[in-house]
């Protein structure tokens, strides 16, 4: 019974004999084996998911402490602040349910708004703003924290790998997102512009040395003349963190001019594959609107009725540049998105013609 | 301020993972060192003629060995893991008369916001803050496909 015909010697029985016993251990346990270091994989990212987590709360506390200047100490509304929740509407009978949802969307906007007016006293409308996208930050991350343990725990319960699997298969991308709402919560407490912002970036540049009005939902409007063309250009007011509601705005400049727009064109932060180039400007058709998708809707149902064309123009960047303070490369795109509106424009519709763009995303950090 | 602060901490919690991973690699370094040592006598033993005891020796050594890689290994990828960095902001800001300066960021800054502070050339216009970004060191890794 030796693994080397020929030689017989005890030493290599010895070592035959290991390697048998070896071999019939990783039949019966190799699954459990391989468990073990996906549960150590899970349990690592899971303390490194709290650290992030921690340092989100100490970080929105103490930006609430230094601008709001509170009388009492703030932690504790902070932490049932993290813990808020909303539910959706019910979808077994689904229409109306964007009004339903839109509905829900202004009343949680509300609410989170007075109690950061609860919590940081003296802030003004800007920083109210701020502190919300903050908090929004930590909360995304408590929760994220919250579901990760969900999982560990069930899967050290259970012992099953089916269990711990589902965890353990999502984790890169699950921290990923971690560590760009982390960096995107220092961003929103400083009140930096994010990679989300270069819509408004393009819309702001545009409006520069134009008068503004305020439009339905936290949006603001310039008439600037364009190639010949009037431009309504619509933006989230800044530089309070705030992404408006583009759909109201847009509808009511729509009705305001009963239809009599030539084009639409939008211009957002857009996801990019892997293997694309960060700051890449590219052209589309369609309403270029991220969220729960109620902008989107109502932007759609007015174009339909009018039978306006929309355009889109999109900057390309990650989650995590989305997020982060503005990239330079993201900044650096902002001419050459505005390029192409032009050409647009010019190609596509005639000279006394009115065209609306409107730069959708986040507009903390830039002015109008 | 705040943001000295907040580059202080992280120095200090950056300092503690390395005072721990220096801690462990040297742990591991020994271990490694030992398991050397063990394979060198088993070598010795097995010359000499016990052949059993040499294989024991081999099997500790190798054994050691391989869970003192693996365990150097992982804590490098952990360390490389916790390592957040703070990104510097910098501001733009441009004159009419086409001056240009950047500066870090200051809380209160955003983009087209118009500045107090005249340009040194021309001190009757207003400066406006024209761009806010961070600028990324490190190249993306391209994967040349
Ligand atoms: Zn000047």
């Amino acid at each position: 019974m030796s693994l080397i015909p020929g030689s017989d010697s005890s030493i290599t029985t010895i070592i035959s004999l290991l390697s048998y016993v070896f071999f019939i251990v990783l039949i019966f346990y190799g699954q459990r084996i391989q468990m073990y270091v996906m549960i150590r994989e899970v349990e690592n990212s899971l303390h490194k998911l709290r650290h992030i987590k921690e340092e989100g709360r100490k970080n929105a506390i103490d930006a609430i402490k230094e601008i709001g200047k509170p009388t009492v100490d703030p932690s504790a509304r902070v932490d049932r602040y993290l813990e808020y929740f909303t539910i959706g509407p019910q979808g077994m009978d689904p229409a109306g349910i964007v009004n339903k949802l839109d509905h829900i969307l202004d009343v949680r906007d509300e609410r989170l708004k007075e109690e950061v007016r609860l919590m940081a006293p003296s802030s003004d409308e800007t920083q109210v703003n701020n502190l919300e996208n903050t908090l929004e930050a930590a909360m995304a991350l408590n929760f994220i924290y919250k579901v990760v343990r969900h999982y560990y725990i069930q899967g050290k319960k259970t012992l099953s790998l089916y269990v711990i699997m589902q965890i353990q298969m999502i984790l890169p991308m699950v921290m990923k997102e971690a560590e760009a709402y982390s960096s995107a919560l220092k961003a929103f407490a400083y009140g930096q512009p994010i990679g989300d912002g270069a819509g408004p970036l393009v819309a702001g540049k545009l409006m520069q040395g134009y008068e503004t009005r305020k439009l339905p939902k936290d949006c603001v409007m310039a008439t600037v003349p364009i190639e010949g063309r009037t431009a309504l250009i619509i933006k989230a007011e800044g530089p309070g963190g705030n992404v408006g509601k583009p759909g109201d705005a847009v509808e009511a400049v729509i009705e305001e001019n009963e239809g009599k727009i030539a084009l639409l064109i939008m211009i957002d932060a857009g996801l990019k594959l892997e293997g694309e180039i960060v700051g890449e400007v590219s052209e589309g058709i369609g309403a270029a609107i991220g969220g729960p998708g109620v902008d989107a809707y109502k932007i759609e149902e007015k174009l339909t009725k009018y039978k306006i064309r929309n355009y889109a123009v999109i900057v390309k960047e990650d989650i995590g540049d989305a997020v982060s303070p503005m990239r330079r490369e993201i900044n650096d795109a902002v001419d050459k998105v505005i390029e192409r509106v032009k050409a647009v424009i010019q190609e596509r519709t005639k000279e006394g013609d009115k065209v609306i763009i409107v730069g959708v995303g986040n507009s903390i950090g830039v002015g109008q | 301020m705040r943001m000295k602060n907040m580059t202080q901490n992280q120095t200090q919690s950056t300092s503690a993972n390395k005072k721990i991973s220096t801690y462990l690699t040297m742990i591991v370094l020994i271990v490694m060192a030992l398991a050397v040592t063990a394979l060198l006598i088993a070598v010795e033993t097995y010359f000499v003629g016990d052949q059993l005891a040499a294989g024991v020796l081999a099997g500790i050594g190798l054994i050691a060995l391989m869970l003192s890689v693996f365990l150097l290994y992982q804590s490098k990828l952990q360390s490389a893991q916790v390592k957040i960095e703070v990104p510097k902001v910098m501001t733009t800001i441009e004159c009419k008369c086409g001056g240009k300066t950047v500066r870090e960021f200051q809380r209160g800054d955003y983009v087209y916001k118009e500045l107090d502070v005249p340009c040194q050339k021309c001190p009757t216009t207003k400066q406006m803050i024209t761009a806010i970004y961070r600028e990324i060191k490190e190249k993306e890794k391209t994967f040349n496909v």
